[in-house]
């Protein structure tokens, strides 16, 4: 793999642009791997990359039923916080925080992370003292975060209107050091250093079936034809339940639809990302200029990837009292895309019933920020057998009662 | 926007005019009953890309709950029945049959 650099960029400038190879190989599949990680998402690319840096295992093929990275990596609003209550997410979604800082560096490819602070408004009582309780959560935990008043709000948002008729800002849960990174580069970056470490990345090969010998995995049937393993993760969010039903094991997770829309670009206006849960809508602007505006998940099970007019129009509206300036913004463009929820909104990184296959998924609405630290600790789990930051993500922990409760303190922005 | 008729009213009532009420036909598992019965009662539930029963109420209506059979994946409806059953009526099942051939859901075919 060539290096990028100020020194290649002048190089390949002076070469008419001829010297650039491919990010990554399209390799076809090989009969036998160590490790298949099923989802060429950020999650499922960052486990590989991880397996291979921190374990040595680099026999590892990566497989993707449509093209890399076109899940829910390219359709969430690209959001990197920490300041969650409990404390194995705090750890899990802190580390992940922390391997963003120099994720560009490590992978020798700009994922544009931009720690521009991320503010969660209290616009009731109750949200003010939940987040003043996340707050306290947060210093316990390590993690740097701090209750602000509203005047602290209006210095970091001039945009704002403290003083909307129905939902007034009475303080927000400040994170200085989140922010947003680029959603594809993360993808395009674990790919390219995975390929480079000898990994084999897959795409339009999906997976029909799972093998299985003595309740022990063997393999997997493609679309590509039939490939063994001795490990196998799946990572493939929404889709979860349909993996695991091949596998033969249920799932405590339903996949809806959640959406998210971007306006026209604008001249820069706002420079940090805005979550309001009450009206669940949360905004940032990206480099472009564009609003990034996120907005609620449909109440009902699908796969549509679609998202319903009601929702945008029910976020926006709640929007516009928060920020009277972007009611003549024109949006653009809206998409959905298919998150898998669990009963405590909490992910599930676990073995399964199956030995040798493990499941990353229930990541819910908020799956972005945490993929460098989810790939971490699934790697780990998958290599070890057991981590530190994925034990307490197990999937018997609703059976035991242990739940790991995010949905009071998350509500349904993430 | 979904569109399902409320049995009982017989209006044609908007998405924004219900609400979801989840998997249909749960079986209460509760005292007396083993851990797995319990743990798959309270968190495990149906996920299918496809065909599914639910349970919606018109809470801007009429209020009453009622049931619905959906595909996932196109968000077509197949119909919407009384919520004082334990089972979907067969000539709901015959309908789902022609649209899907093979189709399946829990112990349903």
């Amino acid at each position: 793999m060539k290096r990028y650099s100020a020194f290649a960029l002048v190089r390949e400038a002076l070469n008419g642009h001829k010297g650039w190879e491919r990010a990554w190989r399209n390799a076809q599949p090989k009969a036998h791997y160590d490790a298949i990680i099923i989802g060429a998402g950020g999650h499922g690319l960052a486990t590989a990359y991880y397996l291979g840096k921190n374990f040595g295992i680099t026999n590892v093929a990566i497989l993707e039923k449509g093209w890399l990275g076109g899940g829910n990596t390219g359709r969430n609003t690209t959001i990197i916080r920490s300041n969650y209550l409990q404390d194995p997410s705090a750890a899990i979604y802190e580390k992940s925080r922390a391997l963003y800082e120099t994720l560009s560096q490590e992978l020798n490819y700009n994922i544009m992370f931009s720690p521009r602070g991320v503010m969660m408004l209290a616009q009731t009582e109750h949200e003010v003292r939940g987040y003043r309780r996340t707050a306290h959560a947060n210093a316990l935990q390590g993690v740097s975060t701090e209750f602000i008043s509203p005047r602290r709000v209006k210095e970091l948002v001039p945009i704002i209107e403290l003083n909307g008729p129905r939902y007034p800002v009475l303080g927000a849960l400040w994170q200085d050091r989140a922010g947003t990174a680029r959603h594809d580069a993360v993808a395009w970056g674990y790919a390219r250093a995975c390929s480079d470490m000898g990994m084999d990345i897959i795409q339009k090969c999906e997976v029909t079936g799972i093998t299985r010998e003595g309740g022990r995995v063997t393999g997997v049937q493609t679309t590509k034809g039939d490939i063994a393993c001795d490990r196998l993760g799946i990572v493939v969010a929404g889709h979860s339940g349909v993996l695991a039903e091949m596998a033969g094991f249920r799932l405590p997770v339903e996949s809806v639809a959640l959406q998210a829309l971007v306006s026209e670009p604008i001249k820069p206006c706002m420079d940090v990302v805005v979550m309001a849960n009450t009206v669940h809508g949360y905004m940032s602007q990206s480099d472009k200029g564009e609003m990034v505006i996120g907005g609620g998940a449909d109440g009902f099970n699908n796969y549509t990837q679609r998202g319903s007019f009601h929702h945008i129009e029910e976020t926006v509206r709640a929007l516009v009292e928060t920020f009277p300036m972007i009611s003549r913004l024109k949006m653009l463009r809206q998409w959905g895309g298919i998150v898998d929820m669990t009963g405590d909104r909490s992910p599930i990184l676990s073995k399964t019933p199956i030995e040798g296959v493990f499941i990353n998924c229930g990541w819910g609405t908020g799956g972005f920020k945490a993929i460098p630290g989810s790939g971490w600790g699934f790697a780990e789990l998958m290599a070890k057998g057991t981590s530190p930051l994925t034990d307490p993500f197990s999937l018997n922990r609703f059976g035991e009662g242990r739940f790991i409760d995010e949905s009071v303190a998350a509500g349904v922005a993430h | 926007m979904l569109i399902l008729k409320c049995p009982y009213c017989g209006v044609m009532a908007d998405e924004t005019e219900l609400s979801p009420g989840g998997e249909a036909h749960l079986t209460r598992h509760g005292p007396g009953s083993d851990d797995t019965e319990f743990e798959a009662y309270l968190f495990m539930r149906e996920n299918p890309r496809g065909v599914h029963f639910e349970r919606w109420r018109h809470a801007h209506g009429c209020g009453k709950w009622f049931h619905a059979a959906r595909c996932t994946q196109t968000l077509e409806v197949f119909g919407t029945y009384s919520a004082q059953t334990t089972r979907p009526p067969q000539d709901l099942l015959d309908t789902i049959s022609e649209k899907r051939p093979g189709w399946r859901w829990r112990d349903l075919a």
